[in-house]
């Protein structure tokens, strides 16, 4: 049976000036979390609106290789696509306080997704968001049904967006940095929610984050991005406990774990800036901030294998 | 909402009392009335009979007080021409101005909502310029000429609609366009703006990722925020339009009460002139209240 979700050498452009997404793959199995990581602007959003043909305007994706349930989404129209989110596969965001419609109630947002895929009335509808918002740890489902999203906290909208994403069962929810607009609490909660989610229906998740925290707590496998590339995807134990690339040890190296780092040792950091990358580029994109980066590093970027399940795009010998 | 009501409708006395002030001072420095009633070839002593009869020999403030108290009662005085009640005058006159206003509301929606929609939904090309320009070239024509342009072409040459009258429907159907013509560009703009702003939103995405047909990511998601601020003005622009309709209906010989304001002007019937101008005025304000109203029903955000 093939994967769930299989991206291969997915690229994404906007406007040709910039390429936002270089090559990038990834594989995310049935009933498996998968974190996406990578700091700001590496091109973990945009893979994910990629996959779910949801770029802005101007954005055009281009891959070996997009199947969802052996699927060729590649080969969807509009329509085709449409069919499919919301129902198969649904996605939240980072922005819960702007992602809800203000002008409708919660019931009515919630109701419509379900209305739209499947042949249910809106009596079933009803019922079925009422017993998701009691699912999502939301008290007084009938009352919040009726209410407006301006009348709902930050941590309550980005339940509300969970439970509608759930509304039709979907096999995968991308989860783009969901916690990063909430206060910390809250943060924890709907990450344990989530893991919560995952494990009770056999959800596939990729959850994209830049928190290693995170990572370490929920992921059954990590991918790492760096300037539009995967450079190295793994088990999550096998990752922490053996990182091949250097960009995955660097960052590794930023996180304090307590116990292991004395007080008075300096947290690590990854020099320089991440390159603005555009068409055309040759070599490994990480290669100004390595420290390992020698004249290769400019032409070729081998694909290695590590162990089983763990690959990296790096020349260093595994 | 009864507090943020009754603020408006405080609001909306000062405006009435203002505008009655307004009108009365206004009308007395057209010059001595008496003399004007009177007319060109009457003698000083007609001059002061007149003044006499209208108790224009009063002092102002007594004239103005003894207006205004009859105005709150609703008698708004007799017309010195028409020998009648004025407020008798305005209510005949009332329905062929409203029906002009309604018209010329009703299309200037139909036609800027969906090439607003357009416009939006084709950003940036030649289709969304040419609506533009449209919406300027409607802004920059004066309604008296553009009346008259389709009077020739459609009245005269074509002869499919009567020119002047209130016999039938067709006698609104050019004055209508005519009357919508101010209101399609700003309207039409406003739209447009507002689509572009709900399309970008992140709430649009999420109706996308929902999987939402085309019809309803525009119409139900969008269209419904980006309508609140037209649905608003619109209500305002209605209150232009009745005000703003004397051209028209000057042009047109339409007897509505922008007829009725011209002819009193011009005979110098002033207690017809300033009550046109405080009822204009009322109407303005009430639906002003009424844009502020429709806006707490489309916005649940107002509401709380």
């Amino acid at each position: 049976m093939s994967a769930l979700l299989e991206v291969e050498k997915l690229e994404v452009g906007f406007g040709g000036s910039t390429s936002a997404v270089r090559g990038a793959s990834l594989t995310v199995e049935r009933g498996e979390t998968h974190c996406l990581v990578g700091e700001s602007g590496c091109g973990k959003s945009v893979t994910a609106l990629a996959v779910m043909n949801l770029l802005a305007r101007g954005g055009h994706r281009t891959a070996q290789r997009l199947s969802f349930q052996g699927e060729d989404l590649l080969k969807l129209d509009d329509r085709g696509m449409a069919r499919l989110r919301g129902n198969a596969m649904a996605m939240i965001f980072q922005e819960p306080m702007t992602s809800l419609n203000p002008a409708y109630t919660i019931g009515s947002q919630m109701t419509e997704v379900m209305r739209r895929h499947k042949k249910v009335s809106q009596r079933v509808a009803i019922d079925r968001a009422a017993d998701l918002l009691g699912r999502v740890g939301i008290t007084a489902p009938g009352l919040r049904l009726g209410q407006f999203p301006h009348q709902l906290s930050g941590g309550l909208r980005q339940r509300v967006m969970i439970a509608m994403a759930l509304m039709c069962e979907p096999q995968l929810l991308i989860a783009d940095e969901p916690t990063t607009a909430l206060d910390v609490t809250v943060q924890a909660q709907i990450l344990r929610l989530l893991a919560q989610l995952q494990r009770d229906l056999g959800l596939g998740l990729l959850l994209i984050t830049h928190d290693l925290g995170i990572v370490a707590r929920v992921a059954h496998r990590v991918s790492v991005m760096y300037a539009g590339e995967v450079v190295e995807s793994a088990a999550t134990a096998q990752l922490f406990a053996d990182p091949r690339h250097p960009y995955t040890q660097g960052l590794l190296r930023c996180v304090p774990v307590p116990g292991k780092q004395r007080q008075d040792e300096p947290l690590g950091s990854i020099p320089g800036t991440v390159p603005r990358i555009g068409p055309g580029f040759e070599g490994c994109g990480f290669r100004d901030r390595c420290t390992f980066a020698d004249a290769t590093c400019a032409h070729t970027v081998p694909h290695q294998t590590a162990a089983p399940g763990h690959d990296y795009l790096c020349r260093l010998a595994p | 909402m009864l507090r943020f009501l009754f603020r408006r409708l405080i609001v909306a006395l000062l405006v009435a009392a203002t505008v009655m002030t307004l009108a009365f001072v206004l009308t007395r420095l057209s010059g001595d009335l008496a003399i004007s009633i009177a007319g060109p070839n009457a003698t000083a002593a007609d001059i002061e009979a007149v003044r006499k009869a209208y108790g224009l020999d009063r002092p102002v403030l007594t004239q103005f007080f003894d207006w205004v108290g009859r105005a709150v009662t609703g008698d708004l005085g007799n017309s010195y021409f028409f020998q009648t009640r004025v407020s008798t005058l305005i209510a005949e006159r009332m329905p062929v101005t409203l029906t002009l206003g309604l018209t010329g509301l009703s299309l200037a929606l139909l036609i800027s909502i969906p090439m607003g929609i357009l416009a939006a939904v084709r950003e940036n090309t030649n289709f969304d310029r040419a609506v533009q320009m449209v919406a300027l070239i409607g802004q920059a024509m004066p309604s008296f000429w553009l009346g008259l342009l389709l009077m020739i072409i459609f009245g005269l040459t074509l002869g499919w609609l009567p020119i002047s009258g209130t016999g039938s429907w067709e006698h609104f159907v050019m004055p209508g366009i005519v009357l919508s013509f101010s209101a399609v560009p700003a309207l039409t703009r406003l739209t447009r703006a507002g689509m572009i702003q709900a399309m970008s939103s992140d709430y649009i995405r999420t109706a996308r990722a929902k999987g939402l047909s085309r019809a309803s990511i525009l119409l139900k998601h969008a269209l419904r925020n980006a309508a609140i601020p037209v649905v608003a003005i619109a209500a305002v622009q209605l209150g232009f339009m009745l005000g703003g309709s004397i051209v028209i209906e000057q042009v047109f010989a339409l007897h509505g009460v922008g007829f009725l304001a011209w002819e009193s002007i011009a005979k110098n019937d002033f207690p017809v002139v300033q009550a046109v101008v405080l009822v204009l005025a009322v109407i303005y304000v009430a639906l002003t209240m009424v844009s502020d109203l429709l806006n707490a029903v489309l916005d649940p955000r107002l509401r709380a």
